[in-house]
């Protein structure tokens, strides 16, 4: 086993490394690297995560439907969900469009970066699906999502759009889906209203709301709150 | 005849005291990462067992500043923290040392329970020991135990998904959760005793930084 020069100086420079206003560098970015790492190496592609029963299903209400604008974005007129990037032929589908394509529903328990858990049933067409339509190319080996959500990161700091990058594998999960409807019913516009991005195997954090636009990338991106200092993998 | 070892051998001091400061950050930046929602229980579902629902523990006990730092440290020191595990329990194996340190229900028990009785005033004398009596190696024992509990419950809950099996021993994320918390709890109590305890018994903690006395 060989180590970097920067992995050298990342240990031995130990207790001045672990500056938690920058987490994605010194000690911290160090073992973040190492801890993205496992936990794609732990990520088994066919590995479903566990149905919930139905008594399970958090209250209405008491599912907490976060946002980073000031209030919950309203949808564009004539919105249509854009697939592109490293594709064979880029999409442009309307929601009448997108139900019409094989549905894909699990009812699974929800895991907040926070520490909470909720449970919902989510409906929706596979993010596989989508990849298989558009032709996406292998060397796409990560997808941003993007959302016409708009916030702050920061009180001085401009709006800018929500979004987060996906490792391909979790993306195409059998259990990760571009969702319309949440215990049998149409999303509303505060949980993400038309489409939103919902997924078993990501915190909520990944799962991007209110989303407009898919683009496979042979590149890695950050996302809204990856870019402020949280982890980038954030499987669970 | 084997060469005399020490009371508290080299290996024993350094793992002994890596772990002050490595268990210290894990403690807080856990309790910087339980601020972020200090409650037990699915959401809409609290837990009614749990006495401190809503509870922020006070700043000096939090490391990480927030919730993102927190979890870094966490996830970065835990890293270590099992290394200096791992270092020690194979150094124990592979020198029999845990024949003398170990908590063998068969030797320890009786001696266990005097020495309890002793310290709570209900015996005149402590009972004969060697390197530990049986309620050292019963407290000790557990420690190790209670750090395997640690590991486990939150390797359930860092990927309770992929590591489902983790998860469903603890019944699911929400109790990996409450376990990781009295673990953390049962943790603190064990520390508090320790450092008590060694405070009466000043040789002790004499040795832990020298090796003490050949045997």
């Amino acid at each position: 086993m060989t180590f970097s020069r920067r992995t050298v100086l990342g240990f031995a420079l130990l207790p001045l490394a672990c500056d938690s206003a920058k987490p994605h560098e010194g000690f911290l970015g160090l073992t973040e690297r190492l801890n993205d790492r496992v936990q794609h190496r732990l990520l088994r592609p066919g590995k479903l995560a566990p149905q919930e029963p139905e008594s399970a299903v958090t209250q209405e209400g008491e599912f907490p439907l976060y946002k980073v604008a000031d209030d919950y974005p309203e949808a564009p007129a004539g919105w249509k969900l854009r697939v592109h990037g490293l594709v064979k032929s880029p999409l442009e589908l309307s929601l009448a469009e997108l139900r019409r394509l094989t549905p894909t529903r699990f009812r699974v328990r929800h895991h907040c970066v926070e520490g909470w858990s909720a449970v919902a049933a989510w409906h929706g067409v596979r993010v596989s699906e989508m990849a298989r339509l558009c032709g996406a190319d292998p060397r796409a080996r990560f997808v941003e999502f993007r959302s016409f959500e708009r916030g702050q990161p920061s009180e001085d700091a401009e709006a800018v759009r929500y979004y987060s990058t996906w490792d391909r594998e979790s993306a195409e999960h059998p259990q990760t889906i571009l969702a319309y409807a949440r215990n049998g019913a149409a999303i509303s516009r505060e949980e993400g209203a038309p489409l939103r991005l919902y997924s078993a195997v990501k915190l909520g954090y990944k799962m991007v709301k209110w989303v407009d636009e898919v683009v496979f990338q042979p590149v890695r991106t950050g996302g809204y709150w990856e870019d402020l200092g949280y982890e980038w993998f954030a499987g669970v | 005849m084997k060469s005399p070892r020490a009371e508290q051998p080299l290996a024993v001091r350094i793992t002994h005291w890596a772990n002050v400061p490595l268990l210290a950050l894990m403690a807080a930046s856990g309790l910087q990462i339980l601020a972020a929602f200090p409650e037990m229980g699915p959401k809409g579902a609290p837990a009614g067992w749990y006495p401190l629902q809503g509870w922020i523990p006070p700043a000096w006990m939090r490391a990480g500043d927030w919730l993102a730092g927190a979890r870094h440290l966490h996830f970065g020191i835990a890293w270590l923290l099992v290394a200096n595990a791992l270092v020690y329990l194979i150094w124990m194996g592979t020198t029999g040392e845990w024949r003398r340190r170990a908590f063998n229900p068969r030797r320890d028990a009786r001696n266990a329970l005097d020495t309890l009785a002793w310290y709570v005033r209900l015996r005149r004398s402590p009972p004969e020991q060697g390197l530990y009596n049986g309620l050292q190696r019963f407290s000790y024992t557990l420690a190790i135990a209670l750090g395997a509990v640690e590991v486990l419950s939150g390797l359930a809950l860092y990927k309770p998904v992929q590591l489902s099996p983790f998860a469903a021993l603890f019944g699911g994320y929400d109790g990996a959760r409450a376990v990781h918390l009295l673990g953390l709890a049962a943790l603190l109590a064990f520390t508090l005793a320790h450092v008590v305890l060694v405070i009466l018994h000043p040789r002790a903690l004499a040795s832990i930084f020298t090796g003490g006395r050949r045997t």
